[in-house]
């Protein structure tokens, strides 16, 4: 960046001819990196300052007249009872999805990598949620909760656990999808698991082993666990943001019902935007919907930085 | 094929300036080595006349063409790099068709799959596999050539890479440490195989390298580079007994010259350790110098200073190294041991703590100032000890 | 050998650790059993008080043809490739040239450029969503292949991955192509392309997997059956048939999922690299 600035009051015999090869390769990466740069604009960084600046208008979608409203999206927002059920069911779906299934799938990462018959296979299974179309799973899953044929109440019927109609009753309706949340993120997080294992030194078994900490609990304690902080903290993140913008499985199975119980930001976002038409407000929740997606990344930078364990 | 030649050529990086108005002129045919330590700016000029660096300022010419602003790929050049930089998902017909590739085909005749139909591509393709094929055979990789590099030696990626330049008849060769990563014995083969290649084909090669012996075996002439600065450029003889610069004679020669204090004395004659020496020197009297000698020079004699006996010390260590043999004396008051190389059969008799006595030849004592430039000797006397080295210890 | 290391010997914890894993496994792989058994079953089988993996009665063909036939579905899947396709193709197009730019390239604006990536990364597709719609609207682009592609021409991630992946490729293998005499286009699509292909790869596989399976952009912007992404339809469809005829249903979910779950069996190894590959940064 500088070498340009720090050349020029040399007062070098010919400068602006000398520089003809970095004039050329300045040109060459902008020609490259230009289309590039224009979509970031166009297509995502301009789209998210527009979306923050129309959320302190009135617009209605198609409507000719456009003004300033201030904050009164957010005032109508903070009054609204179903906006505060929205938040407290998407808050409560990802407290009950990301702890669920990021320890689940260390679970099954520590036990996969822990011997080695069947271990393919193992990991195939668990992964196959992750690629598999959720929309079409979410379907299977209606079927499987089906109150009186779905496989789900058959083998609670059998064990002799009480039943309902999970995804129609208020009180289980969000466990429900936050179930199905859970099956299909477990595979993730087990991956990136596995991937931080293998990223921790045999040695420090090793060392661990001659310093006395042999056993299979000793080691994952003094071992494993902090070694496997920074792949943690990566997983947390990434399920809770992927929590986050859980909205196919509303969509499809319960319509943000029932009673609301199933509301959530991105549902309603997408009901008041492209139902309702209510651009405006609809983009004064995404940007809260952004807000908690931030938050969460800057939770994650934080920690990063005090717990760095090597460089 | 031409020459290549560099006019003040100055560059920086950031703050720092690694070239210092460099100027030098390499004929047509010649294999020039920059030779230096790390750092001293040879691969960057070399990266310079490629095009693949731009110089702060000065010219570059090849040929009788200035090509400071031609790309790399106009200048004619062909480079062979440290890393051999092959194409790891190419075989090695692929590598070497590459840059023939570039040159002969159009841009159309290049497009994967349907080039190959575009008119003219069939004989275009036909005459560089013909050429690839005889570059390889003649540099003994033909059997190679359906490989990737990943699956050769060591040896055999430089042959890759060598023919690589080569295919395309380049105007010069750049080489950038091309040997540094074989191992010992190929290297001092690899060393022959490219002086042979220079002479087969009479180009200009312009070779980087830090590793002396290189600069010394294979070059016409020898760049001596250091902090950004070309200190001398000579044949590699004239370096090694005429270094004009305290840099170069430290830096060429192991082991390292000997270097010791001294001061030009009123009369012009050099005192070592306030002994004056049989050699008299243009620079000012009451001046401090440094006298260096190389070690071949030195003479080892068993007795008490003399008539013509320059330093008498004690015997640290005898190094032998089978040809020869390397013998540490210190000479008190001085620190640093002084090493002299005699021939093993002259240090048979030589033990650890014994007192020697060290002659030298007066006109192979080499003066520098103290801003480390040669300071010419005006008159040196005839050699102190007549009888040759080797007989002196049995006196 | 590094299994050792964690791996805890003894008869008493494999045991435990199949049943475990064993049990794991059945209820990932439970929904894809339903899935296909109910896609086999005729519609009596289905809300039969029993479930059974295997139909009594073989209904396969019915359910099957019913699936292709009552929507097109076939429409469906074919859209799904050409837009994951043509997706994958537009990123490839900008995010090569752009991280070899960031990776290789001195010039002024890289930090600039490389800061506007990484802001990039911290925004959900679905923020854009409002806005794009607006765009796309003013442009007429609305129920068209564009409406569903252009918003995804671009991915930062695309551009992070294939920087991070292109730091290391050595300067001289570049050095060396430009003394060839290959231009700085030729040396992204033929020195840094092929030598960062396991990355392509992995992004590829990404791409694919995001982009077959995204419902909440097509939703928005399609109306049109025929322009209808396979998520898309399958809801088509469920919507079609009210949601009660299980059997053709799950054929058309088995059908719209096969592709993905195909291509994971076959490249197991692609799809679990390119997933780990986002994490290591």
């Amino acid at each position: 960046m500088s070498d340009l600035a720090l050349a020029a009051p040399r007062g070098l015999a010919r400068p602006a001819k000398a520089r003809a090869g970095e004039t050329a390769e300045q040109l060459a990466a902008w020609v490259l990196a230009g289309p590039a740069f224009a979509l970031i604009w166009i297509l995502l960084l301009g789209p998210t300052v527009a979306v923050f600046v129309l959320s302190f208008t009135d617009w209605t979608f198609g409507m000719p007249e456009i003004a300033w409203a201030g904050l009164e999206n957010y005032r109508e927002m903070a009054g609204d009872a179903v906006f505060w059920k929205t938040l407290r069911n998407t808050l409560t779906y990802v407290a009950f999805v990301v702890p669920l299934s990021v320890f689940l799938g260390l679970g099954a990462a520590i036990l996969i990598e822990a011997g080695e018959s069947l271990r393919g296979f193992y990991r195939a299974a668990f992964f196959l949620p992750v690629v598999s179309t959720l929309l079409a799973m979410a379907l299977v899953f209606q079927f499987a909760f089906h109150p009186t044929v779905g496989a789900i109440n058959l083998t609670l019927a059998f064990v002799g656990i009480p039943t309902t109609d999970w995804l129609k009753n208020p009180n289980t309706a969000l466990f429900a999808l936050g179930v199905i949340g859970i099956w299909q993120a477990i595979g993730l997080s087990m991956v990136l698991f596995i991937a931080g294992l293998k990223a921790i030194p045999k040695d420090l078994y090793e060392a661990a082993a001659v310093d006395g900490a042999d056993g299979a609990f000793e080691r994952f304690r003094r071992v494993t666990w902090p070694m496997l902080g920074p792949a943690m903290l990566f997983v947390v993140t990434i399920t809770a943001i992927r929590a986050f913008q859980v909205f196919d499985t509303v969509q499809v199975l319960t319509d943000g019902g029932p009673n609301k119980a199933t509301n959530v930001l991105l549902f309603q976002m997408y009901q008041e935007g492209f139902s309702f038409l209510r651009s405006a407000y609809a983009a004064a929740l995404t940007v809260v919907f952004l807000g908690f997606v931030l938050l969460v990344t800057v939770i994650q930078v934080r920690l990063q930085e005090r717990n760095t364990h090597y460089g | 094929m031409a020459g290549i030649s560099l006019r003040n050529i100055r560059k920086s990086f950031k703050d720092a300036q690694i070239l210092h108005g460099v100027s030098l002129d390499i004929a047509d045919g010649e294999f020039l080595t920059l030779v230096g330590p790390s750092g001293c700016g040879k691969t960057t000029l070399l990266r310079i006349i490629a095009g693949l660096e731009t110089q702060d300022s000065g010219d570059v010419f090849i040929g009788d063409r200035m090509v400071d602003d031609l790309p790399p790929k106009a200048r004619d050049v062909a480079m062979v790099f440290q890393s051999y930089a092959l194409y790891p998902y190419m075989t090695v017909a692929e590598n070497i068709a590459l840059p023939l590739e570039m040159r002969r085909l159009s841009t159309a005749q290049r497009l994967p799959l349907v080039g190959r139909f575009m008119p003219g591509a069939r004989t275009a393709r036909a005459g560089i596999d013909r050429d690839v094929k005889a570059v390889a055979e003649g540099l003994g990789i033909g059997h190679l050539a359906a490989r990737k590099p990943a699956q050769l030696s060591g040896g055999q990626r430089q042959r890759v890479a060598l023919a690589r330049a080569m295919v395309r008849r380049p105007k010069a060769f750049l080489m950038d440490e091309p040997l540094s990563n074989l191992d010992a014995k190929m290297r001092v083969q690899a060393r022959t195989e490219i002086s042979e290649l220079h002479r087969s084909l009479g180009a200009t090669f312009v070779y980087v390298t830090h590793d002396q012996a290189e600069a010394m075996t294979m070059s016409d002439r020898v760049a001596v580079m250091m902090g950004g600065h070309l200190l001398q450029v000579a044949p590699p003889q004239v370096i090694y007994d005429d270094p004009q610069d305290l840099a170069v004679a430290t830096f060429i020669g192991t082991p390292e010259i000997n270097t010791l204090p001294g001061r030009i004395g009123a009369d012009g004659r050099v005192e070592v350790i306030g002994t004056p020496w049989p050699v008299t020197v243009e620079g000012q009297p009451g001046a401090e110098v440094t006298v260096a000698i190389r070690p071949e020079a030195l003479m080892v004699t068993r007795g008490a200073a003399g008539d013509g006996i320059v330093l008498v010390g004690t015997i640290r260590h005898v190094e032998m190294l089978g040809a020869e043999t390397l013998v540490h004396v210190v000479a008190s008051p001085l620190t640093r041991p002084l090493v002299t190389r005699i021939e093993p059969s002259a240090a048979a008799a030589l033990r650890t703590g014994d007192p020697v006595a060290l002659s030298t030849d007066p006109r192979r004592v080499l003066v520098f100032g103290k801003d480390g430039k040669r300071i010419a000797v005006r008159q040196s006397a005839p050699p102190l000890v007549p009888a040759a080295r080797g007989e002196t210890v049995h006196v | 050998m590094r299994t050792r290391s964690i791996a805890a010997t003894g008869l008493g914890f494999q045991l435990f650790r199949h049943a475990l894993l064993g049990l794991g496994a059945f209820l990932m792989l439970a929904p894809f059993v339903i899935m296909i058994s109910v896609s086999l079953k005729p519609s009596g089988e289905i809300f039969a008080p029993e479930f059974t993996l295997l139909p009594k009665q073989w209904h396969a063909w019915q359910n099957y043809t019913d699936a292709f036939t009552k929507q097109p579905l076939a429409r469906y899947i074919l859209n799904g490739f050409i837009v994951t396709g043509s997706i994958f193709a537009c990123q490839l197009l900008t995010a090569l040239p752009c991280a070899y730019a960031l990776a290789k390239l001195r010039w002024r604006g890289r930090e600039t450029m490389f800061m506007l990536v990484l802001l990039g990364l911290l925004i959900p597709p679905q923020v854009t969503a409002i806005p794009l719609y607006i765009l796309l609207w003013q442009l007429g682009l609305l129920n068209t292949y564009a409406a569903i592609i252009l918003p995804s021409t671009i991915s930062v991630f695309g551009i992070f991955l294939m920087r991070q992946f292109f730091l290391t490729v050595p300067d001289d293998l570049i050095n060396a192509a430009r003394l060839d005499g290959l231009g700085e286009f030729a040396i992204v699509w033929r020195i840094m392309m092929p030598t960062a292909m396991p990355a392509v790869i992995a992004f590829g596989v990404l791409s694919l997997v995001w982009n077959w399976n995204e419902f909440f952009w097509p939703l928005i912007v399609v109306q049109s059956e025929h322009l209808a992404t396979p998520p898309l339809g399958v809801v088509f469809f469920a919507n079609a048939e009210a949601g009660t005829n299980y059997g053709p249903l799950m054929a058309a979910a088995t059908a719209i999922t096969a592709p993905l779950v195909i291509a994971f069996l076959a490249a197991q190894r692609w799809f679990i690299d390119g997933v780990t590959m986002t994490a290591v940064k």
